[in-house]
């Protein structure tokens, strides 16, 4: 499988590349681009922090080196692992932050010193866990919305631009959905399609599209009576062309912030999944799971709780924070006049 | 004389309404000359836009215009053409101007991509070249500095601007009939003059036949050839601009251009017709203006008037006419 995220990296760096180029052409996209930019430069900081790490921790390949040692032998490692060697540096079990003996029995560490946040109870150290985790989290939030967004809009667009019967039926798809309590939808059709990344991204999509659709859609129907829309008519463009053209650019704004709102929530319901047993492996919201029973000890551990909260507390307010500053810049609303 | 270059005969526009169908434009009929202006005149409401919008076939459902209605262009009839013939037809053959250029523009996309649409959609001729095409046309609309507003959104752009660039959209590939709905109505009067000289000048070198709707006597007056007079959906009266002008014979028309305000009335009370306008659906019986008409008699409220021609190119629909001639 490793290889298969090597060319997805491969591929969202192009795509990267690609998107930078147009939005460095198209004034309208450059001069927002450049406006967020002036206006969270931190928050921006910190999704690029992320999406790196995140990255390093994609890229995974098996050496000749690796496979003389008898505990990674045959498994790829990504640059992370690499950094970490976790396979080493690890402890016998609980030890707090920067300790030189366990937190239990004080016998000295193998590494005295060396975990910054600690260890945790199987003694993997809690900053490799923490990192480990931001792939995890931006996959939930990333693979989800590829689901979400295309099914949404498909559906949205389709419903608001034609109506009649289509939008019937796609409020009437809607409505079922909604009528179901989403939590028990998600916990079935994580039974059905397994445990495992794509398939939990897989179950919050269907469950979660809903919402958006009900946006493109509304959106769409007051699009098709814009007065831009009936001049495209009238000049022969056809109805394909129509949403491509002058449907579509006009909702782009509302992608991208339903985008990074949807991302947070996402990421924060991976946290209740794993609270139920049906997370994903190496996530935070596991990590935060199992570091609840510890709370209760005395003296507490703390260590655990807070590398996977700060971590997801940060990402969450970074997403947040660039999404409330994007709807600031393209609503006109709230658009400073600027020429 | 030869065929007209549009010929609507017999054109009905119906809406479902409160027990059956509402007609919003009843059986109407005009003809336009290749390079004439014909002004559809009327108060809101009275279907000067549906019969534009049934031109175009862009009458929006559940409305439909019925069977039975005949438009021809250049011989062609429009009504049976195909939904691809006929997206053919818009913008090439029809171009259309509206009320509002404010929102008439694409606001995420830039007004030279616009125009652009329409040309390499009818053209089928290279970007660079339909580019270049967009620039010599802007200039050619007047608008100043065309290589950059090319690339101008339309919120960068004033009100006539605007208007500008939709007459430029519009005439890009030099249509046989004009469309203008209301096209200077959102406009400042001296922007109002420079639009309607544009349309003119522009129009009289492609030899483009205009339909212009109005509500607007002095636009009338600036612009156009003939004037047909529609009211609850019908044509009350038509005739060539002198005629109509100078000559009014039906009482709604008398009435319409007794409440433009004159110079030389000032200080005294503006003449109005009284009443409104009925909504479709709710027309009165007989001749349906005979509730707000001055000089209604006896045959009014029970039979609808007769279309009278008054002259070769006058006619109007009003029984004071058809007593008048047998006295």
């Amino acid at each position: 499988m490793h290889w298969v995220s090597n060319i997805v990296v491969v591929l969202l760096i192009v795509g990267a590349i690609l998107a930078g180029r147009h939005v460095a052409r198209d004034r309208f996209w450059r001069e927002n681009a450049a406006q967020l930019w002036r206006r969270r430069p931190f928050a921006i900081g910190v999704i690029g922090l992320y999406l790196f790490l995140a990255l390093l921790d994609s890229i995974a390949w098996i050496d000749p080196a690796s496979e003389a040692n008898a505990l990674t032998s045959g498994k790829p490692r990504t640059i992370i692992d690499r950094i970490f060697q976790p396979e080493r540096f690890k402890e016998a079990s609980y030890s707090a932050p920067l300790a030189d003996a366990a937190f239990y029995g004080g016998q000295p560490l193998l590494h005295p010193g060396a975990h910054l946040l600690g260890t945790d109870l199987l003694g993997r150290d809690v900053v490799y866990r923490t990192l480990k985790g931001v792939r995890v989290a931006l996959l939930i939030g990333g693979l989800t919305s590829l689901v979400v967004i295309p099914i949404a809009l498909l559906f949205g667009v389709t419903a608001g631009y034609f109506g009649r019967r289509i939008d019937d039926a796609v409020f009437f798809a809607m409505t079922v959905l909604a009528s179901v309590p989403s939590l028990l939808l998600l916990i079935a059709l994580i039974m059905v399609l397994g445990k495992g990344t794509v398939q939990v991204c897989v179950a919050l999509g269907v469950t979660g599209w809903v919402h958006f659709c009900r946006i493109a859609r509304g959106e769409t129907l007051k699009l098709r009576e814009a007065d831009f829309v009936a001049a495209a008519r009238v000049l022969g463009v056809s109805e394909a062309t129509i949403i491509r053209r002058h449907i579509l650019p006009n909702i782009a704004h509302l992608i991208i912030i339903t985008f990074a709102l949807s991302f947070t929530a996402l990421v924060l319901s991976e946290t209740i999944l794993s609270y139920l047993g049906i997370g994903l492996d190496g996530s935070w919201g596991q990590m935060i799971d199992q570091a609840r029973n510890e709370l209760s000890r005395t003296p507490v551990i703390w260590w655990n709780l807070t590398g996977a909260s700060v971590a997801l507390f940060t990402l969450v307010l970074a997403v947040n924070m660039i999404a409330d500053a994007m709807r600031d810049i393209i609503d006109p609303r709230t658009r400073r006049e600027e020429r | 004389m030869s065929a007209p270059l549009l010929a609507v005969e017999g054109l009905s526009v119906d809406f479902p309404g409160d027990g059956g169908r509402v007609r919003v434009v009843d059986c109407i009929g005009f003809s336009i000359a290749a390079g004439e202006t014909l002004a559809l005149v009327g108060e809101s409401g009275c279907g000067k836009s549906m019969t534009a919008l049934a031109v175009m076939r862009l009458v929006a459902k559940p409305g439909r215009i019925e069977p039975g209605s005949r438009i021809r262009l250049e011989g062609r009839d429009l009504l049976s053409l195909s939904v691809p013939e006929m997206r053919g037809v818009r913008g090439a053959r029809i171009g259309m101007i509206f009320q509002e250029p404010m929102t008439s523009l694409n606001p995420v996309t830039t007004v030279g991509e616009q125009v652009m649409e329409a040309i390499e959609l009818h053209a089928g001729i290279p970007r660079a070249k339909a580019r270049e095409r967009v620039i010599e046309l802007f200039g050619h609309v007047g608008i100043p500095d065309p290589a950059r507003r090319f690339q101008a959104y339309p919120h960068q752009l004033s009100g006539g601007l605007k208007q500008r660039v939709m007459i430029a959209m519009a005439m890009a590939m030099r249509p046989r009939l004009l469309i203008a709905d209301e096209p200077t109505t959102a406009l400042d009067a001296t922007i109002r003059a420079q639009i309607l000289e544009l349309l003119r000048t522009l129009c009289a070198e492609t030899g483009t036949a205009v339909l212009l709707i109005t509500h607007d006597f002095g636009v009338v007056n600036e612009t156009a050839d003939r004037v047909a007079v529609m009211y609850a959906g019908q044509i009350v009266e038509e005739g060539t601009r002198l005629e109509v002008l100078s000559q009014p014979r039906h009482p709604y028309t008398q009435g319409l251009l007794r409440s433009i305000p004159k110079p030389e009335a000032r200080g005294a009370r503006l003449e109005e017709i009284k009443g409104i306008v009925p909504r479709p659906g709710h027309w009165p019986p007989g001749c349906r203006f005979h509730t707000r008409c001055p000089f209604a008699f006896e045959p009014c409220p029970v039979r609808a008037p007769e279309r009278t021609a008054l002259s070769a190119t006058q006619a109007a629909c009003c029984h004071l006419l058809t007593r008048e001639a047998r006295p």
